[in-house]
């Protein structure tokens, strides 16, 4: 499983904060705790806190001072990503790109330059999918134009975009479904990654949501997640059902294993 | 369009243990024997590496009672004596390291004392000059005694001490911190045992980088497969990022094979399965290669022409 740690992220009041103020703290704080909670990448958002290339590169210095952990730049601005992509220590993941061969031919070239990873999004012009065929017909798109450049295909992680569970309840088996078909368009298989904490927008139980939704995502092949890493209740889920589905190798301490 | 690439990615490489060490180092050896560190499989040297080739170690027993003739015989007048054994498998066979069974400290063969079975360590460290690996007899209760004695005896010698089970580890984990020697695991062909071992190892702030794991061993006909399907799933994990499972395997091929009657009895009590003296060292270096490609990387061997063959094996395909 591919953890992303979702919360150096200024759509967070703190991380805003932080950013207006230049205060690093807040920010290596939650580099820490998520570095010890054993994220793969960092998610590292400006949000609406600003739109200065200056400051997204602040926040990925300050959290490269504490970690080597790879980052994951949720940017989508071209002018930006040339900038940031070069200061990170490990190929970074980039946060993201759609289903529109305008935006990934001005993007493409620079992760295969860097051998980076990109998330893409089965949305296009039309905006966010609302069928599973949609879903199939954008990831389709996607690959069509993975396959002109020299990018492998465990450095695309496709995501059938997760939403609310409140407001589109309908979605949720679309999303399931289009999870479990990904796999198949390439061999060997990309990576299937969604935003987690999007499904229990607006809900009560937002953990309780968060991890019953993530552990069915794992059953249909997701294999990295976007989300709350801090969640001990979630990621021993996530642990779990990767045992379940005998992806890695039960021992009677497998949560401690995980953490050490 | 590009041709795909569809070599495995590994993202982890197993660890590498050394054993033994030089007079510089502390110890008295000669040299020293390193194993793992591959980013890959055996022989797959297109996908990753393997710096260090699998390596033999002689087997030596100070009670040969359960050993058949085939195997007394090949080896002679030395086998009676540990120390004179392992010369001769330095000397003639050519292995790499020595690996010491105290099979006479058990209760029901010699039940040798814990200075009995340290002077044997100390002749065998005296006579050769390669590594070794010291095990005790496999009765917990009495490995418990003479391990101590034979760790102190061997002290920084940096040898590779089993066997480690969930049963007694807290000892040996003590003994080889204060003497500085290494550790192997051992889980009776259980995988998710073995994991936990680690774990249990690791709780006890045994460094994992020290350690060899022990998945036992079968003999082809008795649970070679399924022996197989563990170490190379072992090291798939290990390979995929499971740091539990990261570390190098070793194989007690000449302990199983010599207990099966399709490599030990002569064509007498077996009509039809040919000569045992070709029939026997086959069957025990056969056994060998098959653990090699499973990722083994310890094998320990009796049958002189059965090492023989198998280092030609590895000499031939480890490039």
């Amino acid at each position: 499983m591919i953890l992303i740690g979702e919360r150096v992220n200024a759509g967070f009041k703190d991380i805003k904060q932080a950013v207006i103020d230049k205060d690093s703290k807040p920010i290596i704080d939650w580099t820490i705790r998520q570095v010890e909670a054993k994220s793969d990448y960092l998610d590292v958002c400006l949000g609406t806190a600003s739109n200065k290339v200056e400051d997204l590169l602040w926040m990925i210095e300050t959290v490269q001072e504490v970690t080597d952990v790879p980052i994951c730049i949720d940017n989508n601005k071209i002018d930006m990503l040339i900038k940031a992509i070069p200061i990170c220590k490990k190929p970074p993941l980039i946060n993201s790109v759609v289903a529109i061969d305008e935006r990934m031919d001005a993007l493409f070239p620079i992760i295969e330059k860097y051998g980076a990873s990109v998330i893409c999004l089965v949305m296009d012009e039309q905006g966010s999918p609302k069928t599973l065929e949609k879903r199939l017909e954008n990831a389709g798109r996607i690959f069509a134009k993975v396959m002109e450049y020299s990018i492998p295909p465990e450095h695309i992680f496709l995501d059938p975009i997760i939403m609310p569970l409140k407001f589109m309840q309908e979605q949720g088996k679309e999303i399931l479904a289009a999870t479990s078909q990904f796999k198949i368009f390439s061999d060997p298989p990309c990576h299937i990654v969604g935003g987690l904490t999007n499904v229990s927008n607006g809900a009560i139980h937002k953990k309780l949501i968060n991890r019953v939704f993530a552990t069915m995502l794992v059953a249909n092949g997701l294999d990295a997640l976007i989300c709350d890493v801090t969640d001990t209740e979630l990621i021993d889920s996530l642990l779990t059902a990767e045992l379940i589905l005998n992806k890695s190798i039960y021992a009677d301490s497998y949560i401690e294993a995980f953490r050490k | 369009m590009k041709i795909p690439d569809v070599n495995e990615k590994w993202i982890n490489k197993i660890s590498e243990v050394t054993i033994g060490a030089t007079r510089a180092q502390g110890g008295t050896r000669a040299r020293t024997v390193t194993v793992g560190g591959g980013s890959t499989f055996p022989f797959l040297s297109f996908e990753g590496e393997n710096p260090n080739k699998p390596v033999i170690a002689g087997y030596v027993t100070d009670d040969v009672s359960d050993l058949p003739d085939v195997v007394k015989n090949a080896i002679g007048n030395e086998i009676n004596l540990p120390h004179e054994w392992a010369k001769k498998c330095v000397e003639e066979y050519g292995v790499d390291l020595i690996s010491l069974k105290l099979l006479g400290a058990g209760p029901a063969k010699k039940d040798s004392s814990p200075a009995e079975c340290a002077k044997i360590v100390e002749s065998v460290l005296k006579a050769v000059d390669v590594p070794l690996i010291i095990w005790g007899c496999g009765d917990d209760e009495k490995d418990n005694l003479i391990l101590p004695e034979c760790s102190q005896a061997a002290r920084g010698e940096n040898c590779l001490i089993g066997s480690a089970k969930e049963s007694n580890y807290k000892t040996l984990v003590a003994i080889c911190k204060a003497d500085k020697h290494k550790l192997i695991a051992e889980a009776p062909v259980d995988i998710n045992l073995g994991k936990q071992m680690s774990i249990l190892l690791s709780d006890a702030e045994f460094d994992l980088r020290d350690v060899i794991m022990f998945q036992s061993t079968a003999a082809l006909g008795y649970g070679l497969d399924y022996v197989y399907t563990i170490l190379e799933r072992a090291r798939i994990s290990g390979l995929k990022g499971d740091k539990m499972m990261a570390v190098p395997q070793i194989c007690d091929i000449a302990s199983e094979t010599w207990r099966v009657k399709e490599a030990a009895a002569d064509e007498e009590a077996l009509p039809g399965f040919g000569d045992v003296e070709k029939r026997g060292p086959l069957w025990e270096a056969v056994c060998a290669q098959v653990y090699i490609q499973s990722a083994a990387d310890i094998l320990i061997l009796a049958h002189p022409l059965a090492i023989k063959t198998v280092k030609e094996t590895i000499k031939r395909f480890f490039v």
